[in-house]
């Protein structure tokens, strides 16, 4: 659609597409969903993917209009801040309004590729790492290397994880969080607890909590992705973080003894985990550390939605994971970055480069990191001293981390990620026992998807 | 899903199209009528074809080939059978699939089936309050299955349950592997058995009474009245059953999805292939290939039944 020229033209455009008339597009894509086999989403993707129309003509004039937003932050907290920084920005900037499509979390990650290929929002959430770089490659995502002109503070880190594998940008970073090890401050002071700095001090600190009849360590894999942290974090530690990188690139060998000492050394730990984690939700392990039945989580830093902020939320303190191997250390760590991209051909461009700039600015920032204290800024111009104690021991333990990897299935190829990863993962934890097995089967797999 | 429903709608449709055809030649017919029949059997065939056919036979080409989703048509690149062969030697979670499916339809043929007929026949003999019977059995199937799921899910939860709150169990029903299809099965057989009932039911309204009278006055007890005179000339209400019980059974997917996914010990074929194909993995190509495995379970099943009524029908 080309910009309004009438004022006719631009009011039609404010009504929702899914009153405005039924496109071609979505005849197909109803007349073939309707009677579809399983097998449909192929066809209905090709269809949908046949030559997109309009696009914008980016002028020069101020940009007014709607932006769209598609928002997979459907959680209460970060939907609530993604609300607060487009009511900031369309504050800032009278002629724009956000139309924010807030799309169910799991839902919105099932969908993306029919999302991207169909009619999507100007701009939508996404991450960082491989996952951003795909669509970029795919040539389903908005180059936005200008809008990088407008914004400043952040780093050449963070202007290198926003970048495609043609060198240009497609990604705006909002904030992160780390991965670590978390705990109650209140708990561990009453019985003593110091955090571990070596495996084996874990292993002692587990074995204590069992006899203190606290679970030494929460662990849910209900939706198959949390055990993907521990095993990134096993890796780091015993491996390092090149590894990592070229492993999640499948330039390893899954079978070779580097991974089989990641799920050797995992198995050891596992009877310190919580059991039958595989029919437990990440929330409910949580719930398990906030109720103060477990003495530690290993889990992003959202691990704080589930306490109530203020005092709760300030009892809540992480250590990283301890020392594997001396030679390697700890240095390198998670910390995944949640931001923002364009789609191909939004709507309004104009606008849609503008709010982009905006969320990539301290200003919008410093709302989203108030809205939701799990998160830290990547801006860093950002505000810190309204930073809540863990925010700024997240912000600290970010910026003295050597390296920082994002996760297992940001770095490496969804399906590899999905399909062979969950069930792999999860196979483990229910019989720890075959490692040769499950490594070669993983290799296998990977082997037939990395080069297919 | 909606896999099954296509599919079996493939044979019927097809089946009525020719019958119309055959009876087109028959008779003589005047312009306009001519053209209505024309029209009743253009239409659905060639709804048919776009509905049913076009995406099976798309479906079938697309596992011969690596296709990610994305980009053009052109861009698919044909691998040979290397899908069906990972399948079938190093994709972990098919076999169990397999397996899962085939319990599913033991338990549904040999539980659920027979469990719907026997209320439907209780049913059928006007007992008191017939109507508050009727209700309750059959309304778990107004009920989507992944309702079904969640009204179980308070029943089965591990913390919060009814079965652990009763008997003090600490069994995670969902969670453990060695449970958990049992207890969707236990769901699923609640919700299949009212469907079962409610056709069987609708069958035996429409069974000749003075059937059952002669036998009466042949001194034929109930159960011979049954199974020598009622069962038999229900014979096409236990096809439409029989054939439901095998299509449910292949279908079953929504309720597995709800409880976690189809992982951990509820893998279905239906559920790996929206795996694959659905999100972001978007292996179109392996999907389709399990989804071809489906295709041929579900073929080969629905032809061996229907060539066996269709020989005894002659």
């Amino acid at each position: 659609m080309a910009r309004p020229s009438t004022e006719a033209e631009y009011l039609a455009r404010m009504v929702p597409s899914s009153a405005a008339g039924v496109s071609r597009r979505s005849v197909l894509r109803g007349a073939l969903g309707a009677g579809a086999l399983l097998a449909a989403p192929p066809l209905l993707a090709s269809c949908s993917s046949s030559s997109p129309s309009g696009s914008s003509g980016g002028g020069t004039a101020p940009a007014t209009g709607t932006v769209s937003l598609g928002s997979n932050q459907s959680d209460a907290t970060p939907k609530a801040a993604v609300q607060s920084v487009m009511d900031a920005f369309q504050k800032a900037n009278s002629g724009l309004t956000v139309k924010i499509n807030t799309i169910d979390h799991n839902s919105f990650q099932e969908n993306i590729n029919n999302y991207l290929q169909g009619a999507p929002d100007d701009t939508f959430t996404w991450f960082s790492g491989y996952r951003m770089r795909f669509f970029a490659a795919k040539d389903l995502a908005g180059d936005i290397s200008d809008v990088w002109g407008n914004i400043s503070g952040m780093s050449d880190a963070l202007k290198k994880a926003s970048t495609g594998d043609d060198g240009k940008q497609y990604f705006v970073p909002s904030t992160y969080y780390p991965w670590a090890i978390f705990y109650r401050k209140s708990v561990w002071a009453e019985k003593g607890y110091k955090p571990p700095k070596t495996l084996d001090e874990l292993k002692t600190l587990g074995a204590k909590m069992q006899q203190d009849q606290l679970i030494p360590i929460a662990f849910a894999d209900k939706d198959g992705w949390p055990a993907m942290g521990t095993f990134d974090q096993l890796n780091l530690r015993i491996n390092g973080y090149d590894f990592h990188v070229s492993l999640m690139a499948g330039k390893e060998d899954w079978s070779g003894d580097k991974v089989k000492k990641v799920f050797d050394t995992w198995k050891g730990l596992l009877p310190i985990h919580q059991t039958d984690s595989l029919g437990r939700t990440w929330q409910e392990a949580a719930q398990a550390l906030q109720q103060k039945k477990a003495g530690m989580y290993l889990l992003g830093a959202f691990v704080a939605q589930q306490f109530t902020k203020g005092a709760e939320q300030d009892d809540l303190d992480f250590f990283t994971f301890p020392e594997v191997d001396s030679t390697i250390g700890t240095d390198a760590i998670e910390a995944p970055i949640d931001g923002y991209m364009m789609s191909k051909r939004p709507k309004n461009e104009d606008g849609a480069k503008k709010l982009l700039a905006y969320l990539g600015s301290s200003d919008a920032q410093n709302i989203a990191v108030k809205a939701d204290p799990s998160v830290i800024a990547t801006n860093d111009k950002a505000d810190q001293s309204g930073y809540t104690a863990l925010q700024k021991k997240s912000a600290e333990f970010v910026k003295s981390a050597k390296s920082i990897a994002q996760f297992l299935d940001r770095d490496t190829r969804p399906d590899f990620a999905s399909t062979v990863m969950i069930p792999a993962l999860q196979s483990f934890i229910k019989t720890p026992d075959d490692i040769d097995g499950l490594v070669k089967n993983i290799q296998q797999q990977k082997l037939s998807i990395f080069t297919s | 899903m909606t896999i099954t429903n296509a599919r079996t709608a493939a044979p019927s449709s097809g089946d009525r199209a020719g019958k119309r055809r055959r009876y087109r030649g028959i008779d003589q017919l005047g312009g306009l009528d001519r053209l209505v029949i024309i029209l009743m059997v253009v239409v659905p065939t060639l709804l048919l074809i776009w509905l049913v056919w076009f995406p099976a036979v798309g479906s079938v080409i697309l596992s011969f080939t690596n296709w990610d989703g994305i980009g053009p048509l052109s861009s698919i690149k044909f691998i040979g059978l290397k899908n069906y062969v990972d399948v079938v030697t190093i994709y972990p979670p098919f076999w169990p699939a397999v397996q899962h499916n085939l319990i599913w339809l033991a338990v549904y043929f040999l539980v659920a089936t027979p469990l719907g007929i026997f209320f439907a026949v209780l049913l059928d003999r006007e007992i008191r309050g017939t109507r508050i019977y009727q209700t309750a059995i059959y309304l778990p199937v107004v009920l989507s299955l992944a309702l079904v799921g969640f009204i179980w899910q308070l029943i089965y939860s591990k913390d919060q349950g009814l079965i652990n709150g009763l008997t003090g169990s600490t069994i995670d029903w969902y969670g453990d592997p060695r449970f958990n299809l049992w207890a969707a099965l236990v769901a699923a057989t609640w919700k299949q058995t009212g469907y079962v009932m409610l056709l069987y039911l609708a069958g035996l309204k429409g069974v000749d009474p003075s059937l059952r009278e002669a036998a009466k006055v042949d001194g034929a007890n109930e159960r011979q009245t049954f199974f020598r005179v009622v069962f038999p000339v229900m014979a096409p209400i236990n096809i439409i059953v029989l054939v439901i019980t095998v299509i449910e059974s292949l279908r079953a997917f929504d309720l597995v999805w709800v409880i976690n996914k189809g992982r951990n010990g509820l893998e279905l074929i239906a559920t790996l292939v929206t795996q694959n194909v659905v999100g972001e993995a978007s292996r179109i190509g392996f999907g389709s290939a399990l989804a071809t495995f489906m295709l041929i379970i579900s073929t080969v099943l629905i032809a061996v039944y229907l060539r066996i009524v269709m020989r005894e029908q002659r």
